[in-house]
């Protein structure tokens, strides 16, 4: 059975996701920020935990931006096989919906990387579309600050690097970044894939709720050492100094060539804005 | 409490990791600003606001709601200002205000023309916008968050992380809490 979605539904829907977006982080997010207060031990880091949580707190009930840079607007559309898009042009029916939830919020996109001229309303968003089995719509809507995407790496290894070569790059990644992208961060790692798919891993490893784990125990597994290791550089909240750098890294893996050991890193810094909804 | 403009004196006694609180006037500039005033520089003609013993706060504000004095401003990346930044420095620019490491030619100029760079946290806009008092555009409004604006602040908070004497509190904080393998 086809099922019929008018596209002015998904234009509501990226203006309304995109809205609470800027003003409410994700209740996994701050869940992890508050337990992870315990766990810092430099004062100062601490003092980093208790702030966030509080400018959190405060944008929320005043309904302003927890952060400026309200980012580029990513949409991430998983479409049942059985939908018919209806009533016009879904690609500009999303930009429309960008469009409008960006009115209050910052414009920082300019439509062309050399000319640098700033589009004045944050279009275009980028759409990610996937088809899956059944009749619904997943709209996922992420809102990227720059400050974190800019850190992020990408690297064709060859095989023999192992797992090894896996932590030392991801690990080497979190340093170079160091307090640019706004640490507590959130790790995105992907695995194997091609030059373009391991990118798009890592950012889809970015969606996923904080506190899940992947289904694949090794994969898992590596997901806690690498964020054990993370832990370890000391350098913590907003990079001053403490055991709080990452809150979670989750690891998304495809397969690949025999050639090659893709890996690319996609960082989400300390307001990681995500809102998601089922149609 | 610094309240530009800055003197050496006032520079003098910080330290890196000290928590500073500024007040009064103070100029937001970024990526788009940095370009046009570098340009200038080096054409030799008048920035279009006098630095010489100011401060440069890196950032971009999201736009005011109503009965605010500003959007949402936090720092953005410093170091993508290192490049732009040693003229600046050299008209006597005294406080920088971002998040995020600076470059070995960035700290040393720090210390050669006694300037302090300093970060503010990063992602608590909406608590640093509580000490912005009012906000105008002096320069390039056709830049939009872009522009250069001149902020009036009241106790606005920062860490100081490089001072003009060569420390460094990113590295300082790592050095203390980094765990070493056996």
């Amino acid at each position: 059975m086809i099922r019929e979605i008018p596209v002015t539904r998904i234009q509501t829907a990226v203006e309304t996701l995109l809205t609470e977006a800027a003003y409410r982080l994700p209740a996994d997010y701050l869940a992890a920020l508050e337990a992870s207060a315990p766990a810092e031990p430099s004062p100062v880091g601490r003092q980093v935990i208790d702030l966030l949580l509080e400018n959190s707190a405060y944008a929320q009930a005043e309904q302003i931006p927890t952060c400026q840079d309200t980012g580029m607007a990513m949409l991430f559309l998983e479409v049942g096989q059985d939908v018919h898009f209806t009533g016009g042009d879904v690609n500009a029916a999303i930009q429309d919906g960008v469009r409008a939830a960006y009115a209050g919020l910052r414009k920082s996109v300019v439509g062309d990387p050399i000319q640098r001229i700033n589009t004045g309303d944050n279009t275009p968003g980028l759409i990610h579309y996937e088809i899956v089995p059944g009749d619904r719509v997943t709209l996922t809507a992420l809102q990227k600050g720059f400050g974190a995407e800019l850190m992020s790496r990408l690297q064709m290894f060859p095989p023999s690097v192992g797992v090894e070569g896996v932590v030392r790059f991801v690990v080497e990644t979190i340093e170079l970044a160091g307090p640019n992208a706004c640490p507590p961060v959130i790790v995105g790692v992907g695995l194997g894939g091609s030059f373009d798919t391991v990118a798009h891993l890592a950012k889809k490893a970015l969606l996923r709720p904080i506190g899940s784990t992947h289904p694949t125990p090794h994969l898992a597994a590596l997901e806690a050492d690498l964020l054990a290791a993370i832990n370890r550089t000391g350098i913590g909240p907003q990079g001053l100094g403490g055991r709080v750098t990452a809150l979670a890294v989750h690891i998304e893996a495809g397969a690949t060539h025999i050639g090659a050991l893709p890996v690319a890193v996609n960082l989400n810094c300390s307001a990681p804005r995500r809102a998601s909804i089922e149609i | 409490m610094l309240t530009p403009p800055l003197t050496d004196t006032d520079l003098l006694s910080l330290r890196a990791g000290d928590a500073i609180r500024i007040s009064g006037v103070i100029y937001t500039a970024r990526d788009a600003a940095h370009k046009r005033m570098a340009e200038l520089i080096e054409r030799g003609e008048p920035l279009p606001v006098e630095l010489a013993g100011q401060a440069i706060y890196y950032v971009g504000p999201a736009p005011a709601k109503t009965g605010h004095a500003i959007g949402p401003a936090g720092p953005t990346t410093s170091g993508r200002m290192d490049s732009y930044t040693i003229p600046l420095l050299r008209l006597g620019v005294k406080l920088l205000i971002g998040k995020g490491y600076r470059s070995p030619e960035v700290k040393a100029a720090l210390v050669e023309n006694r300037a302090v760079y300093a970060a503010a946290v990063g992602g608590a806009a909406a608590l640093l916008a509580r000490h912005i008092r009012s906000s105008r555009v002096v320069a390039w409004p056709e830049l939009g968050t872009e522009a250069i604006h001149e902020l009036t602040v009241e106790g606005f908070p920062a860490i100081v992380i490089n001072d003009c004497h060569g420390g460094d509190a990113y590295a300082d904080g790592r050095a203390a809490w980094e765990e070493r393998g056996e």
